[in-house]
């Protein structure tokens, strides 16, 4: 693995399998009467977050305290508009600290390639979303989340509704779920859609209820309060009614199929509260995955001297001389 | 005496390689092999209670083979799982992130049970320290034990075997190297 | 009084041949000049063998920052560069704070230029009040100001309302004025942060469509021929912007347009890296775009190279792409950039980048004295270039206050050697003189 995750893009398939199968013993660890592994003792994670996120914050923060790693909370006002802390000067302090790694959720697109990249700080850096550009470790626990469901992800016909536009997650499940062989299917209004979305070697559609009936999963986005002003789409109701999730949608569908979403969620608008409630639904165990693919990230990244090699070449069954 | 670590992993003989001199023949192991299992009803007076926990990779196979050789003699299943160790080694500062293995404690759980460690070779002691501290954060054995294919000396740490297939002299610059059916396909102990 | 003797310079990448400048001045040119004994001692020999001479160049988009941002450059430093360059004058743009609204701010800014000394500044006027695009600024009052404005521009805001734009057209030709406008569709670039494409989709980057541009240009060129003025086109990007500059020069009507060096060389995909080095409005293009800005530049299309030479201070650049500032820095690079995407790709001999960096630029913006052929009797304002140069560029040598080049690093073919104005060495040596 390379020593950042800054983009779901940035994993092989190799390196997503070996985040996947990681993620699934520090799951087991959730069956254990002590939730704690020693693997991270004396390492420091720093969760920078400029924007809140309480869900993506909290998660972290139990992934790196079950591997026993130091935690330190950095919260930062701030939005485009009102330009608050730089990052620069935030990166240093932290630096200063003795960070190993740095988990960081940021309202601009890019960010946590500014604070791989520009030099000013020598830690790993963990994407816990950008802007409107990527949070692979979404992407992660929700390719984790149906490998538990669905098996192998190869050839496996993975539906994503919503604002793609703006979406992260979008973009990051597209990059991931294409790397473990998953057929990705957008579905959204024309006007939430990115020019260019040809090229992300996905299938796209309008049309919802054509995709449902093959769908292996289902994701359904949020789509933000901002976005119901802005001409995107005429009203709540019609969206509701051409791409939201309800009951009769989720006739459609086949008896395997899990619904997904990323949360918060907004009951009634894109999903309805009987499918969020129903038993096809795995948005609550989402949540409980999500600690388990960020442990394994964190110790992927800083379990070592470096990070993991994944490759068979490494496999622990080398080492009985040393046993 | 070398430092704190035993032959770096690095240039341990790979699992694969058939090099070096045979010790231990597919008849020597599983003879071996009968003899731990009785070794470990005798002791333990039956197979009530008895969990028996492989340490990735091939000590897994080998504690499912000495249970399944239990079970055999007992006429009942004996539980058998694994116990990773990785993250519990001293030494996960000393190289890339390791891939993790499977941990799988039986139904039954492991408190107030008696755990057999199972392991192929035994040889600075560490990865038994690593496996009684991952042993902690899952429960209270009764007692532990340990059994292993070959105990080659050469121990950095207040740590020995219960059960022992074949007692091995080495030397330190020797490397010995097990390989099992399901792993490597063929049965053999080597040293070279 | 300087007295220079250019020995065996190429004018216009010809002939080797002498030149001689007196009392502000071309007053010889010819093959083996000599000079009178009693004058010999004054004139200054300058070996200009293997060297280009170009008249002194004129930029038409530049930004000076002061007043207002004496932190990203002053006029002082922004002319030093300016001259490093080839440029003997400079249009400043009006985005500054106070805002170039009024005869006072730009006589200001005038003012300093002359006693800068490194080139001469030409004020650009702002088109409405505080570039809020609401009332027309006293546009005559700077025509008539000891600033001599003839060029207009809300440059970094576009002139949206359509009503506004047309009055503004008509109202400056009573002084022969041009609007210069920065075609950006506000709507349409709410919160853009670079060109919208693929790229932009996957990078999460909210676009800039190349038809923000291309819209206001098109509707602009309809309302510069419906009321009959003079439109100048700011920082052409697009290829569509090229076709629609192309049809309404082969109506006849009278619009004008630029391209900036960045346009004809960096594309979009350097985005990629984040770095807000490469964020500028309009914002890099698709290499196709590049492409189709080379020919317009290289078919006469386009009219001029301007740099759109923006400064910021480290710190609006050392950050987020969002939160950075547009723009980079131009004036010390433009020549090169020039002759490594135009000249030494066979587009454009060095007698169109005469025509394309001095003589346009200065016809456009009604400058007399700027943008004369190389003849004797013509102002002394020369370039030597040496074309056969590479050199690799180092933002911490420019004479900017900022460091915001995007082609730090980079082997860039040429170099100034030096700039005379009116007769007296700016740069002698490829350094200030």
């Amino acid at each position: 693995m390379k020593k950042h995750l800054l983009s779901a893009g940035d994993l092989t398939r190799d390196d997503a399998e070996l985040v996947l199968a990681t993620a699934a013993e520090m799951r087991a660890l959730a069956d254990r009467p002590i939730k704690k592994l020693p693997a991270l003792r004396g390492r420091t994670v720093v969760n920078m977050f400029f924007e809140d996120s309480t869900r993506t914050r909290m998660s972290f923060e139990a992934a790196a305290k079950r591997l026993s790693a130091d935690v330190i909370n950095f919260a930062a006002k701030g939005s485009s508009l009102s330009k608050g802390e730089s990052l620069k000067d935030t990166a240093l302090t932290l630096e200063a600290m003795g960070a190993d790694a740095v988990v960081v959720r940021h309202w601009a697109s890019g960010a946590p390639h500014n604070l791989a990249n520009a030099g000013w700080s020598t830690s790993s850096v963990v994407n816990a979303g950008d802007g409107t550009h990527e949070h692979p470790t979404q992407a992660l626990l929700d390719a984790f989340t149906m490998t538990r469901h669905l098996g192998d992800l190869d050839g496996r016909r993975i539906a994503i509704v919503g604002d793609v536009l703006h979406s992260r997650v979008a973009r990051s499940n597209a990059l991931l779920l294409q790397t473990l062989g998953a057929e990705v299917t957008l579905v959204a209004p024309p006007t939430l859609f990115p020019l260019g979305v040809e090229t992300w070697g996905v299938q796209t559609s309008y049309d919802l209820d054509a995709v449902l009936p093959k769908a292996d999963a289902v994701m359904m986005l949020r789509v933000q309060r901002e976005r119901m002003n802005a001409s995107y789409f005429p009203s709540v109701r019609e969206y509701s009614r051409r791409y939201g999730l309800d009951a009769r949608r989720m006739g459609a569908l086949q008896d395997h199929t899990i619904v997904m979403h990323p949360g918060p969620m907004i009951r009634g608008m894109e999903i309805t509260a009987d499918v969020a409630d129903s038993e096809r639904s795995v948005i609550v165990e989402q949540v409980t995955n999500g600690v388990a693919v960020r442990m394994a990230v964190l110790y992927l990244l800083l379990g070592g001297s470096e990070p993991a090699v994944s490759t068979s070449s490494t496999n622990e069954g080398d080492e009985e001389n040393n046993a | 005496m070398p430092p704190t670590q035993p032959a770096l992993p690095d240039e341990a003989s790979a699992p694969g390689s058939s090099e070096g001199r045979t010790v231990l023949d597919a008849r020597d192991i599983s003879r071996a092999l009968s003899r731990i299992s009785h070794e470990i009803l005798e002791r333990n007076k039956g197979s009530q209670d008895l969990v028996l926990l492989g340490i990735p990779s091939r000590g897994v196979h080998l504690a499912q083979r000495v249970a399944a050789k239990m079970s055999e003699v007992e006429g009942a299943e004996v539980p058998v799982g694994s116990l990773d160790i990785t993250m519990y080694r001293d030494d996960l500062r000393m190289r890339p992130a390791r891939t993790l293995s499977p941990t799988e404690i039986p139904a039954g759980g492991i408190d107030d049970k008696v755990v057999v460690l199972v392991d192929d070779v035994l040889y600075s002691g560490r990865t038994i320290r690593s496996a009684l501290d991952a042993l902690n954060d899952i429960g209270r054995p009764r007692a532990v034990q340990l059994a292993v294919l070959v105990d080659r000396g050469h121990r950095e740490l207040p740590i020995r075997a219960d059960f022992v297939g074949k007692n091995l002299p080495t030397s330190t610059a020797e490397k010995v190297a097990v390989r099992l059916g399901e792993y490597d396909g063929e049965d053999a102990v080597t040293i070279r | 009084m300087s007295r220079y003797l250019l020995k065996k310079a190429r004018i216009l990448g010809g002939e080797a041949t002498d030149i001689y400048l007196e009392d502000g001045r071309i007053f010889a040119i010819g093959s083996d000049l000599a000079v009178a004994d009693a004058i010999a001692p004054e004139v200054e020999v300058i070996d200009a063998t293997g060297l280009i001479a170009l008249p002194g160049l004129v930029d038409l988009h530049t930004h000076l920052r002061e007043p207002g941002r004496e932190d990203a450059e002053t006029v002082d430093t922004g002319t030093q560069a300016a001259a490093l360059g080839g440029f003997t004058a400079v249009h400043a743009m009006a985005n500054t704070d106070p805002v170039a609204d009024t005869a006072g701010v730009v006589e200001q800014v005038w003012r300093l230029g002359r006693e800068a000394g490194h080139c001469d500044v030409f004020p650009v006027g702002a088109v409405t009040v505080g570039l809020k695009g609401e009332q027309l600024a006293e546009l005559g009052a700077m025509a008539d100001s000891a600033a001599r404005v003839r060029v207009f521009s809300d440059d970094g805001k576009c002139v949206a309302d359509p009503v506004l734009m047309r009055r503004a057209l008509e109202y400056v030709k009573a002084f022969d004025g041009v609007v210069a406008q920065h075609a950006q569709e506000p709507r349409l670039t709410e919160d853009a942060q670079m060109n919208e494409g693929e790229l932009s989709g996957r990078l999460g980057l909210r676009g800039w469509p190349a038809v923000a541009e291309e819209a206001i240009i098109a509707r602009d060129c309809l309302l510069a021929a419906h009321v009959g003025s003079r439109l100048h086109v700011c920082h052409l990007s697009t290829a569509g912007s090229v076709e629609i500059v192309r049809w309404a020069k082969s109506k006849g009507w009278n619009v004008t347009a630029e391209a900036c060096p960045h346009h004809l060389l960096l594309t979009d995909e350097l985005a990629a890296t984040y770095d807000p080095i490469y964020k500028v409005n309009p914002p890099l293009r698709t290499a196709a775009d590049v492409e189709a800005v080379r020919a317009g530049l290289a078919d006469g299309t386009i009219d001029i190279v301007a740099t759109d030479h923006a400064p910021h201070p480290h710190e609006d650049k050392d950050c987020e792409w969002q939160a950075a500032a547009f723009g980079m820095l131009g004036l010390e690079t433009a020549l090169s950039i020039v002759q490594a995407t135009m000249v030494d790709t066979g587009a454009l001999t060095w007698a169109d980048v005469a025509e394309r960096m001095s003589y346009a630029p200065a016809r456009i913006g009604r400058l007399e004295d700027h943008g004369r052929p190389l003849a004797e009797g013509e102002p002394a304002n020369v370039v030597l270039y040496d074309p056969a140069v590479t050199r690799t560029v180092e933002a911490s040598e420019m004479a900017s206050l900022s460091r915001n080049t995007p082609y730090a690093g980079m082997e860039l073919p040429g170099r100034v050697v030096a700039t005379f104005l009116r007769g007296r060495p700016t740069v002698l040596d490829g350094k200030l003189a």
